[in-house]
């Protein structure tokens, strides 16, 4: 047996929930030691947010130049000759942004005086792993644990990812040339975002959904733009299909994927260069010692069981981020990292959150925080809503941000007033999402947006008459 | 369309009556079958009646607080055509208009099929699906959090304070950092005063129904308190040793099993001892002047809920060992402070024990849980000195309160349970030999 390391915190993953908790454990002036076996940033950093959103501006770019290079140009400017795409080239440029992130990540860890081991940690009990590193095994045993192993792409057992020609969002993001043509098999954000960004580059895309509607978390009217868009840049959606399977064919530079799926009562066939299978993520609570540990998982069994301060039935032993529950987003998982490092500093906290803002990065954006209007009347509320479109917002105009019907929404309890939700899609709504969940933290009431002076011209000024027209007295809306 | 009588079901063992605690439905409402229609409170338990059918509710009996027997009607339906036997219902619609006379029996032929079979089935087919017991809704709730900033709740986190008792002086309620050192500098007491409380005075009275688990709970005392002669005796008990066992068992137990309080060692020391105390374990039935004596130690649990007072209860603790009396401690009081507790959780206790452990406390006059005999009030422990052979010296003690019901147990006869109970508690080792 080579070493024992004993430390104050343990984190085993070092993605944005388990970096966090590890820089803020340091910050704290907790002896910490984050274990991780791939690179320091997790999905998110490595082969998830990061890259996906800078192949996605890429392709943003593409496409404007495309339309600058066409016939007559667009808004009076004129690009001789078709723009062109280098694949590998775009790759690389990502590669660079990751890298970067990746370094920095490192970077900030050894300022918080936080030491990052890196191998894979295998649990023997309770508080104890085994790491395997390139220096050999250590030992480290810790009076704090904090799980943030985060989550993996599921695969379709009948049609498991080659990386080649079935590709998961991994292999999507590291594509050598663009694929002609694509199926997705899975109309959730993942896909969906890809999809949006592959279109862009000029790929034939079709989306197989098994469910009657792609992006099934949000209401019709949120995804109606958003299905417009697809339509009109020939994205072909199926849903209520599901997919039965996928054969390479074909010799050499010549070979395609078939992709076989059921719709209807019949079998259809597609012939393309890449599927693309996002049909969900699952957590990791396999093959590092979960077992080991006592560590009790939820109702569902999917998912490690926490309480409100992540703590899990095991005392001393925490989880966060996507292995410990829905919803599996980047930024929960960091907010609850930061949570549970000062917790074990001894402070009092608890993840007391209104809301964790969702974003869908297509085109357009979609945000979402707080309760949907259907939502808000399943809790038994009495809503007022009010529904503002982009088209009547004249930075959203300058900026080409209203294109396919796009709007901000606002939910509010008629009674009181106070904001439920709110809800925007349009290009670059992303950003207004700030605004949003601010106002639902602090228990914002319709009263206090509609007083609060919202400068000329920006977007921002689509959420204040959203609320106004909540209130029933738009100025620029009838 | 019929109509269909849907009496109070019987909701369990020995169940006469309940008591209306919240309507779910409204006269005019459209429900489909399974759909909560009221909360009935029954002397066990609160439970939720689903409605057995579809339809349209066409009168409901009994106000909030009434109390309806068992076998009563309880809401009216108007059941659409189709709810009733399908075929029928095909008939009728393609029977011609122009006769009225086979149109009106129509619903007659069709609606007693319907009331026979809720007369002639057995309970299983016709009842409800199985009562889910569950705490009552808590009307006009607003659904979300608490209404504060994420700086306020992070304070108030800080200093202790339950942010859902207060409600603030903002807008719509919301709580201000103004309100939260308004209850800060009031000890934690001036309930969401808005900080210019100082200065006024207080005259609001609020009105609070005795309805529901509290009636109950108020009628219970009154029985207890007045049809039972308490006699009550106190004592010290010196838990020095039972606590250094206490933490070597905590200490050396493994993940599955539970932490230890004091809780589940007096209860294996009363089942251990209960057999010599036989007069003190078991019911008095007044009215029919019987005693009787159980050999089953079933300790119940009296268990502070958000609800009020519930009585949860471990069962056969004589065959239980330490670990499993604590786990099954956590389970039954834990089921009565969620609502999950079953009926058979709440029923068949012999003996009560209250603790009035957290609060500290050095004596309290327990009232006994009628039909039983006797009750044990355990007190929080605390170092003390004390004398041991003319020196003094620093010990763990923990008061013990307890009353029994003079008319069947003799002042002798509880006194010496309790300084039976002592000796165990005292010797932790004869606990378990």
């Amino acid at each position: 047996m080579g070493e024992l390391r004993k430390c104050q915190v343990l984190v085993v993953g070092a993605g944005p929930g388990g970096y966090v908790a590890g820089i803020r454990s340091g910050q704290l002036g907790l002896d910490t030691i984050v274990v991780e076996g791939d690179k320091a940033g997790g999905t998110c950093l490595i082969r998830g947010c990061i890259p996906s959103k800078a192949m996605i501006h890429a392709a943003e770019r593409f496409e404007s130049l495309s339309r600058h290079a066409s016939e007559g140009g667009h808004m009076g400017i004129s690009v001789s000759g078709e723009p062109s795409l280098d694949m590998s080239a775009l790759v690389s440029w990502k590669d660079g942004i990751v890298e970067r992130l990746n370094k920095g990540v490192e970077g900030l860890l050894k300022a918080a005086g936080v030491e990052l081991v890196k191998g894979w940690a295998n649990f023997t009990s309770s508080n104890r792993c085994l790491v395997e590193t390139s220096d050999g095994t250590i030992e480290i045993e810790a009076e704090n644990v904090i799980l943030a192993t985060g989550s993996s792409h599921i695969d379709l057992p009948f049609m498991p990812c080659d990386e080649e020609f079935i590709l998961s969002s991994t292999g999507a993001l590291d594509l050598k040339n663009l694929p002609k043509k694509v199926a997705i098999v899975g109309g959730g954000y993942i896909g969906l975002e890809l999809g949006c960004a592959l279109a862009k580059l000029g790929s034939e895309v079709t989306v197989v959904e098994g469910m009657d509607s792609i992006l099934g978390i949000f209401d019709k009217e949120l995804r109606r733009p958003l299905e417009i868009w697809l339509k009109k840049h020939g994205v072909i959606v199926h849903t209520n299909s599901l997919a039965r399977g996928a054969e390479v064919k074909g010799k050499g530079a010549s070979k395609k994927v078939e992709l076989k799926f059921e719709k209807g009562g019949e079998e259809h066939t597609l012939k393309v260069d890449k599927v693309l299978v996002t049909v969900g993520r699952s957590p990791n609570t396999r093959d590092w010692g979960l077992e080991k540990t006592g560590v009790r998982m939820d109702a569902t069994g999917r998912f490690i069981r926490i309480d409100r301060q992540c703590r899990t039935n095991v005392p001393g032993v925490y989880a966060i981020g996507d292995v410990s529950g829905e919803p599996m987003l980047a930024h929960k998982a960091s907010a609850q990292g930061e949570m549970v490092a000062e917790i074990i500093s001894g402070l009092d906290r608890e993840f007391d959150k209104v809301s964790i803002p969702a974003i869908v990065f297509t085109e357009p954006e979609v945000v979402s925080v707080g309760l949907l209007p259907d939502e808000a009347e399943e809790r038994g509320e009495a809503v007022i809503i009010g529904k503002f479109p982009l088209a009547a917002n004249g930075r959203a105009l300058t900026l080409e941000a209203e294109k396919t019907g796009g709007f901000v929404r606002v939910v509010a309890r008629e009674s009181d007033h106070v904001i439920l939700g709110i809800q925007a899609v349009g290009s670059h709504v992303a950003e207004l999402h700030g605004e949003f969940i601010l106002a639902l933290e602090m228990g914002a009431l319709l009263e206090d947006i509609a007083e609060t002076v919202h400068a000329h011209p920006t977007m921002t000024e689509a959420f204040h008459e959203g609320v106004l027209k909540t209130l029933g007295h738009a100025i620029h809306s009838a | 369309m019929g109509t269909y009588e849907f009496k109070l079901p019987d909701i369990g063992e020995g169940v006469v009556e309940g008591e209306v605690v919240t309507w779910h439905v409204s006269v005019g409402d459209k429900v489909s079958e399974d759909d909560p229609l009221v909360d009935v409170m029954t002397d066990k338990a609160t439970v939720t009646i689903p409605s057995p059918t579809d339809g349209v509710v066409s009168s409901l009996s009994g106000d909030v607080g009434d109390m309806i027997a068992v076998g009563t009607t309880l809401v009216e339906f108007e059941l659409e055509g189709s709810s009733g036997g399908s075929e029928e219902a095909v008939e009728e619609e393609s029977a011609p208009v122009e006769e009225p006379v086979e149109e009106e029996s129509a619903p007659v032929t069709e609606s007693q099929p319907i009331e026979e079979k809720a007369a002639k089935a057995s309970p299983p087919k016709i009842s409800p699906p199985p009562p889910e017991i569950k705490a009552p809704a808590i009307a006009g709730k607003k659904s979300g959090s608490i209404l504060a900033s994420p700086a306020v709740r992070r304070r108030a986190r800080e200093s202790g304070v339950d942010l859902s008792g207060l409600s603030g002086s903002g807008p719509a309620g919301r709580i201000r950092h103004a309100d939260l050192d308004a209850f800060l500098a009031g000890g934690g007491s001036v309930m969401g005063a808005a900080p210019t409380a100082y200065s006024t005075k207080r005259t609001e009275i609020t009105e609070v129904k005795v309805v529901g688990l509290r009636r109950k709970i108020s009628e219970q005392m009154v029985k207890s308190a007045f049809s039972i002669p308490h006699f009550s005796y106190f004592e010290e008990v010196d838990v020095t040793e039972l606590e250094e066992l206490r933490q070597m068992l905590n200490s050396s137990r493994s993940p599955e099993q539970p932490k230890l309080t004091y809780l589940p060692f007096i209860m294996l020391a009363l089942s251990k001892i209960m057999p010599e105390h036989p007069e003190c374990n078991g019911h008095f039935y007044d009215d029919s002047g019987v005693v009787h004596r159980h050999s089953a130690v079933n300790l119940g649990i009296a268990t502070q809920t958000e609800r009020g007072l519930y009585v949860p209860v471990v069962k056969h603790v004589e065959s239980l060992d330490i670990w499993d009396s604590a786990s099954e401690l956590i389970r039954v009081s834990g089921a009565a402070r969620d609502g999950t507790a079953s009926l058979d959780d709440l029923t068949g206790s012999t003996f009560t024990i209250t603790s009035l452990g957290r609060e500290g406390g050095l004596g309290a006059t327990p009232i006994i849980n009628h039909p039983e005999m006797s009750i044990l009030g355990v007190h929080k422990a605390r170092d003390m000195p004390v004398v041991r052979n003319g020196q003094i010296v620093v010990r763990r003690i923990m008061n013990l309160s307890s009353s029994f019901d003079h008319r069947v147990v003799d002042g002798a006869d509880g006194a010496s349970l309790i300084q039976h109970l002592k000796r165990m508690l005292e010797h932790p080792a004869l606990i378990f030999m």
